[in-house]
């Protein structure tokens, strides 16, 4: 084989380099995300009525927030309907910045902390305005 | 068992129909998913087939009842005050006689006091929009109260919109509104938290209030103005607004393009004020 120590030479940097991120995470602990929902409108809502409640089942805001605020937004803006009604009959007001985020004012440990995990970067705050929190 | 082919047609048509999307398309087709059921208008919400405005000038006397207008609308709507004319954005605003309505009747010899008027503008929220015409995201659009409205999710500051508006309505974002000028002054003063910014690039304009209408409220700058500015139902006959459209002479900006305008003016002049 020509050239076979320079070859091998290669493919060893070059594996040196591919498999990089995988040794150099070796025995980090990858934590997973823990959104907090302990804002003071919560506890206030949990001490009240028992349970912590949100618009749907935490099953079904976990996987499908999105397309339900994308849905909320198409109905606010381009039908001007306003009004929800959850799968329990009850209903609210379809709105991120007064709705949403009344509850979970805690946008850093809440909404950042999946989104930074999963490097996913909605555009939502570019115009919305979110709630003010203490810089920790 | 015969068939003709009209029921050949609607039994191959229906089986076609089922076949494809099963029982969803049924659900499709009766216009009424899971989705659309579960939303409704907020019952607190002011309608109408067709808003209008009704301005009267002679109401206007001293600068504060125009601003008073002015900031009202821009402070709960986030409108920055970026502190130059290129990239001004302006809601609502003022103008005079010669450049609210060209080419009508002003000449040399026109009342004076009307000549130097100076007239409270805003989005004429027109029957016949040339914006909409040309938006080609529909992120601009004509809702059914008459309304034309912006969906900010789609615009992409093409400004399109700002060309083909003739009243010069639209303003388009420059600079980050939420952004500081050279000594650090924010341009939106004090963020309304119930109403969203703007971000750089996208057009904006004055929306009738629809989030206000929404849940009951009349729009910021009627509330305001002492009655200077009416608002209502043009089709309705028993509005306030077509009262005093009925009994009184008004003018519209450019009524000779065609636009339809629905903001229109009472020149009533001293004795009306």
């Amino acid at each position: 084989m020509y050239n076979g120590g320079k070859i091998f030479l290669g493919l060893i940097v070059f594996l040196a380099f591919a498999t990089f991120p995988f040794y150099y995470n070796i025995g980090k602990v990858n934590a997973k995300p823990d959104p907090k929902t302990d804002t003071p409108v919560i506890k206030e809502w949990v001490q009240k009525y028992g349970k912590k409640e949100c618009i749907e089942s935490k099953d079904v805001m976990r996987p499908g927030h999105m397309q339900i605020l994308n849905n909320w937004r198409d109905s606010v803006v381009r039908e001007g309907d306003r009004l929800y009604v959850n799968s329990a009959g009850k209903s609210f007001m379809m709105s991120l910045q007064n709705t949403c985020m009344n509850c979970h004012s805690n946008k850093k440990d809440f909404c950042d902390k999946c989104h930074n995990y999963m490097g996913v970067k909605p555009y939502c705050w570019s115009c919305h305005v979110a709630p003010k929190e203490n810089e920790s | 068992m015969s068939m003709n082919r009209r029921q050949f047609l609607k039994i191959a048509g229906v089986s076609t129909v089922l076949g494809l999307g099963g029982t969803a398309a049924l659900n499709a087709l009766s216009g009424r998913g899971l989705e659309a059921s579960q939303v409704s208008p907020d019952p607190r919400a002011l309608t109408s087939k067709k808003w209008g405005f009704v301005i009267d000038v002679g109401k206007f006397k001293s600068d504060e009842d125009y601003q008073k207008c002015i900031d009202a609308c821009h402070k709960i709507h986030n409108v920055p005050n970026i502190g130059n004319p290129k990239d001004e954005i302006k809601w609502i605003w003022k103008e005079d006689y010669e450049h609210s309505f060209p080419n009508t009747s002003e000449s040399e010899f026109m009342n004076k006091e009307l000549k130097e008027k100076q007239f409270l503008l805003l989005c004429n929220h027109c029957a016949k929009p040339a914006c909409v015409r040309v938006c080609p995201t529909k992120a601009t659009f004509k809702r059914k109260d008459g309304i034309v409205m912006q969906d900010m999710h789609r615009c992409i500051g093409c400004r399109f919109c700002m060309a083909a508006c003739p009243f010069g309505a639209r303003s388009f974002n420059y600079r980050d509104p939420r952004g500081k000028d050279a000594d650090g002054r924010p341009f939106i003063k004090e963020e309304n938290k119930e109403f969203p910014t703007r971000m750089i690039g996208v057009v904006e304009k004055c929306t009738f209030c629809y989030e206000r209408l929404a849940v009951g409220k009349i729009p910021a700058c009627v509330e305001v103005s002492n009655g200077a500015i009416v608002f209502g139902d043009l089709e309705d006959p028993n509005s306030d607004i077509r009262k005093i459209l009925a009994s009184n002479y008004t003018i519209r900006r450019k009524p000779e393009l065609g636009t339809q305008p629905s903001v229109y003016y009472v020149l009533g002049g001293k004795e009306n004020a």
